[in-house]
């Protein structure tokens, strides 16, 4: 089975790297593991051990105090089927992400990719934040070893939190130039459908005006909005699957 | 009974069942150059042979429908039954002034979404709400009726929570309205479990298929009542009077019909030692597990249906960790499981939350399953529930999640 490299931490943040290795693995699920009969499933062995063994997770409020968190994000709701906290810790000489812990309620695959994003933004000494609100979900898509198509947009809510966590730190730090704001535009008037309804189409799988429509209904009744609608869906398609 | 042992343990009998070893070599006696394969229509030897074989399926569902021969269609499938009733009812009736259909809310797919097919070719649908259980209330659809109401299409078993609607009621509502409503039930859940006696049940048209009850998949049945008109929505030679072209699957018919024989003669036993398991599990996981909820009746129910929702965790994930940990298969109602975005239709109808939605797992048990496999999910799922909890950051109170407006 092909493991994820544990991510690497300076001496000095031992304390952070503590809350990291607590091993979460089912008993019944090592011991298949080990014996190699972990047999083929929907999702890769890298999503699978992520799922069974997420790194990087909140387990108590006590871990939470320890951790002294320089910002928070979360997104999503239960009601919606996903649900994402994240709390980073900065090194803010460097303005490295230095640390980083979550909590998800989502399906097995949107546990997975947090738990990955995590590691990606603390591995190898922290990630610059720069870097970090760079990161898409087909970065993290990747590193899964991919995801079934209708399961991608269930790995779109981590960058999100992670975006708010760091715009939350610039807020409690007073960089406030630094902070990215992400609104929603209304883009069909009619059915007040915005930019972010259009983006989530292309990310569960509408990559034409026609698909996008059938999810979304846009422009049934607001039909001036068609052109704005395909220019959307072809920025997203070339952020999410063109890069 | 059959026996049979899995790897896995398999609770997911009501997407579908395997295909019973007796029913399998009974089809084999209709498909090889040794048997009887020819084609009902041909007027030779070989051709009648197979008729003769049809002739005498057909017979020998009615009998168990307790209807006449032929008041029974073969088709393609439990969705193809619908579709022919359904649609059929409604495209002889193109022209008539009844263009009314009253439907409930926690339909299958099929009957959802030929109904909405249905809207975009100038039928009105009502589609009934359902009580906190998953029931039509009989009152509800006697208020729904109308001069123009043409069909009246209500399941008698949900897929999805397990609930039994009370049908013979439903019927006399619809017979004591004097309307003239034909009834039309999908009893694809309920065949092998409940009483599928047209005398007893009422019903104008009946839709049952064969893979859930340990038959072949790719075989479905519409009871249709003497003197019902319906227009085909498949043409070509004229087989099953007219109402479903097509070559007759010989083989498949003869083994839904030996399915259908051997589900009634072990109906008794099976929906007794099935109920009992059923309960066991529902009262252990209830015990064992906090925060949980139990979708759908708690009596009347299928003998083979527990449906669980698990506050503060997701259904997908829930499945996933049951599968690899146990090899138990179920399924979930949440979205990550569906096409689509939504949960499941069923569940929110219930006036459950999307959170609860989210959270439900369907348990359906089936002739293979043992005491030991029940046993089994009651000994691994509280653990699952409490991993997936500490993940989780949604901590939600009981009464955030209790059915609305109770």
């Amino acid at each position: 089975m092909k493991m994820e490299k544990e991510e690497m931490i300076d001496d000095e943040l031992s304390s952070v790297n503590e809350l990291k290795v607590i091993p979460m693995r089912h008993k019944d699920v090592e011991a298949k593991v080990k014996a190699g009969k972990v047999e083929e499933w929907f999702y890769t062995d890298i999503v699978k051990d992520h799922f069974f063994n997420p790194r990087n997770l909140l387990r108590s409020d006590d871990d939470l105090k320890k951790f002294a968190h320089d910002g928070y994000g979360s997104v999503g709701a239960a009601a919606c089927g996903d649900k994402m906290d994240m709390w980073i810790k900065i090194d803010k000489e460097n303005d490295k992400i230095i640390g980083c812990l979550f909590k998800t309620f989502g399906c097995g695959s949107a546990i997975a990719s947090t738990s990955m994003l995590t590691v990606m933004i603390t591995e190898n000494g922290g990630m610059l934040i720069e870097q970090a609100l760079k990161i898409k979900p087909q970065d993290i898509v990747k590193r899964l070893g991919d995801l079934p198509q209708r399961k991608f947009h269930c790995s779109v809510l981590g960058d999100k939190s992670l975006r708010q966590a760091i715009n939350d730190y610039f807020r409690r730090t007073g960089q406030n130039d630094r902070i990215v704001i992400e609104g929603a535009q209304v883009v069909d008037m009619a059915l007040k459908i915005t930019d972010k309804d259009i983006e989530e189409a292309v990310l569960d799988g509408a990559h034409d005006f026609e698909a996008v429509q059938k999810k979304t209904k846009v422009g049934v009744h607001d039909k001036s909005c068609i052109p704005k609608v395909k220019e959307l869906i072809e920025f997203y398609k070339q952020k999410y699957y063109g890069g | 009974m059959e026996k049979i042992s899995l790897k896995e343990i398999y609770l997911d009998n009501a997407a579908t069942t395997y295909t019973d070893k007796r029913v399998v070599d009974e089809m084999l006696k209709y498909m090889s150059g040794d048997g009887v394969y020819g084609n009902p229509g041909s007027f030779n030897t070989i051709g009648l042979k197979a008729k003769k074989a049809l002739d005498d399926a057909r017979q020998r569902a009615a009998n168990i429908l307790g209807c006449n021969s032929s008041e029974i269609i073969f088709t393609g499938s439990g969705t193809e039954s619908i579709n022919l009733a359904l649609q059929g009812i409604a495209r002889a009736n193109m022209n008539s002034k009844k263009k009314h259909i009253i439907t409930s809310k926690v339909e299958h797919k099929a009957v959802l979404e030929t109904c909405e097919y249905l809207e975009s070719t100038g039928f009105k649908v009502t589609y009934l709400d359902v009580d906190e259980f998953g029931l039509v209330k009989p009152e509800k659809l006697g208020a729904a009726l109308t001069d123009e109401t043409l069909l009246v299409s209500i399941m008698y078993a949900n897929n999805e929570v397990g609930s039994v609607n009370n049908i013979p009621e439903l019927v006399k509502v619809c017979k004591e309205s004097g309307k003239k409503v034909l009834f039309h039930t999908d009893a694809c859940q309920a065949a092998g479990y409940l009483d599928i006696n047209i005398k007893n049940l009422g019903v104008d048209l009946m839709t049952i298929n064969a893979s859930k009850l340990y038959g072949p998949k790719g075989v479905g049945l519409l009871y249709i009542r003497q003197g019902v008109v319906l227009k085909p929505i498949i043409i070509g030679g004229g087989q099953e009077r007219g109402l479903r072209s097509g070559t007759e699957n010989v083989a498949g018919i003869v083994g839904f019909v030996k399915a259908l024989e051997i589900a009634e003669q072990e109906k008794n036993s099976e929906v007794k030692r099935l109920t009992e398991l059923r309960d066991y599990l529902i009262k252990n996981l209830m015990e064992k597990i906090p925060k949980v909820l139990l979708n759908g009746h708690p009596m009347q129910r299928l003998p083979n249906n527990a449906n669980l929702s698990f506050i503060d965790v997701e259904g997908e994930a829930i499945m996933l960790m049951m599968n690899e940990v146990a090899g138990i298969c179920a399924s979930s109602g949440s979205a990550c499981t569906s096409k689509t975005l939504d949960p499941s239709h069923v569940i929110l109808a219930l006036g459950r939350p999307y959170e609860v939605a989210h959270g439900s797992i369907r348990f359906t048990l089936g002739r293979s399953t043992t005491k030991a496999n029940i046993d089994k999910v009651i000994e691994v799922l509280p653990g699952i529930i409490e991993k997936l909890r500490e993940i989780s950051p949604v901590n939600l109170k009981m009464e955030e999640v209790l059915p609305i407006g109770k």
